[in-house]
């Protein structure tokens, strides 16, 4: 029981996988602009995650080790496909906006990452808790970007307004650039800078050490 | 030929892959330690993308678009939805064949690229680019073009962010920032110079 609760909440901070491991870092900068587009990618990636753990665990035993990378594939693709289509069915305005986002799923490195580094040593079960933890770490990170930008780049939250902006005669000039693109790698760079502040054994080592400052009456 | 020219360059500057539209970010951020990776890595990526592009093309007009199957005798087939399954399945497929060709012929471009080729597979510029060219119904000459172009794109912005990051290793980082998180800012501030193209309409 205490390893199932570690595998689910370790990815979350300890072991996430945009800040840490650099998984799935494509889809995090393009599609947090808006609040209800993330979440719905968030879903879709847990997910994908979750199950594509499960069915690679399953069947681990009986693939060849040269093709795994094309057997795990083949499962992801497939269970992309069904989201796809889900979204084209049920929330066609949302799957327009996410655009090619959803089909890059497929390539996107947590799920393939999962699948190679996890699912092929664990047990089916370990599997799928393995996969919503990465999904969540995941989500944390594209949901606090997500309001960041929305709430200060557009005076909205889910569409509802937070920030009444000066155009509709409230007080709040809107940031236009948190709407452009990369504004995203600016606020993951300080979510970067605040996870590894309080956890320090995260930081990178230096591959050079600066000499300290020259004493202030030599360069006098 | 202008649209074609046009369309090369603005795959290359306005639209590029990586600080345009953030795909194949992992690799991008993970191998632009050294100069000289980034070319291997940016040369790669530009001849997969030149071969893949225009292959998915194909399939995707002779096969898989609604009526495509005319040619079968089945017209009023749409396999569209097959689409993912089929691009990844041909990218895979594509580098492998790569992967064996170079190394039985151009053994010295092989021990080069070494561990990219197979890293170039789960790429997402490379799926992204066979995306972007269905989505936007391109021909054959344009996928052609489109492929060649985002690959160069591409490759310009790893080897420009691997020149920073050799320069930027002397300076003096925050504790916090070292690493990944200067790397998020640099491309973010790459990114916003990429924007000033934007505004260009050839």
């Amino acid at each position: 029981m205490q390893a199932i609760k570690e595998t689910l909440t370790g990815p979350i901070f300890k072991n996430n996988p945009i800040a840490l491991q650099i998984l799935g870092v494509c889809s995090a900068l393009a599609v947090t602009s808006s609040m209800k587009v993330t979440l719905v990618m968030c879903v879709a990636l847990t997910l994908v995650t979750a199950f594509s753990g499960m069915f690679i665990s399953i069947i681990r035993a009986h693939i060849p080790s040269s093709i795994r990378i094309i057997v795990q594939m083949v499962i992801i693709a497939s269970l992309v496909i069904v989201v796809d289509q889900f979204l084209k069915a049920y929330a066609f305005g949302i799957s327009k906006q996410l655009s090619v986002f959803v089909g890059l799923i497929i390539t996107n490195c947590i799920v393939m990452g999962r699948a190679e580094a996890f699912a092929m040593k664990n047990p089916p079960m370990a599997s799928f808790v393995d996969g919503i933890g990465n999904g969540l770490g995941y989500s944390v990170v594209l949901i606090s970007v997500a309001f960041v930008r929305e709430v200060l780049g557009s005076g909205k939250l889910m569409g509802f307004e937070v920030l009444p902006l000066v155009t509709d005669g409230g007080w709040y000039v809107p940031n236009g650039l948190l709407l452009l693109p990369p504004s995203a790698f600016f606020l993951i760079g300080g979510f970067i800078w605040v996870l590894r502040s309080v956890r320090k054994d995260q930081v990178e080592a230096t591959e050079f050490k600066l000499a300290s400052h020259a004493p202030v009456r030599e360069g006098v | 030929m202008e649209a074609l020219l046009s369309l090369f360059v603005r795959s290359i500057f306005i639209e590029n892959m990586a600080l345009a539209f953030f795909l194949g970010m992992c690799t991008f951020l993970a191998i632009s330690k050294k100069v000289q990776a980034a070319i291997g890595l940016g040369i790669a990526v530009t001849v997969v993308l030149t071969i893949t592009v225009p292959v998915n093309n194909l399939i995707y007009h002779y096969l898989l678009a609604d009526g495509a199957l005319a040619w079968a005798g089945l017209p009023d087939m749409d396999l569209s939805f097959l689409g993912l399954l089929s691009y990844i399945g041909v990218i895979a497929a594509i580098v492998q064949i790569m992967e064996m060709f170079l190394d039985k012929f151009m053994p010295a471009l092989y021990n080069a690229l070494g561990v990219f080729l197979p890293l170039i597979t789960v790429n997402c510029a490379i799926l992204g680019a066979a995306l972007f060219m269905v989505e936007r119904d391109y021909g054959f000459a344009e996928s052609v073009v489109f492929g060649l172009g985002s690959g160069v794109g591409w490759a310009l912005a790893v080897i420009a962010l691997a020149g920073i990051r050799e320069k930027l290793k002397y300076s003096d980082v925050p504790e916090g920032l070292q690493g990944l998180g200067i790397t998020f800012i640099t491309a973010g501030l790459m990114a916003m110079g990429f924007m000033s193209f934007g505004g260009i309409d050839i």
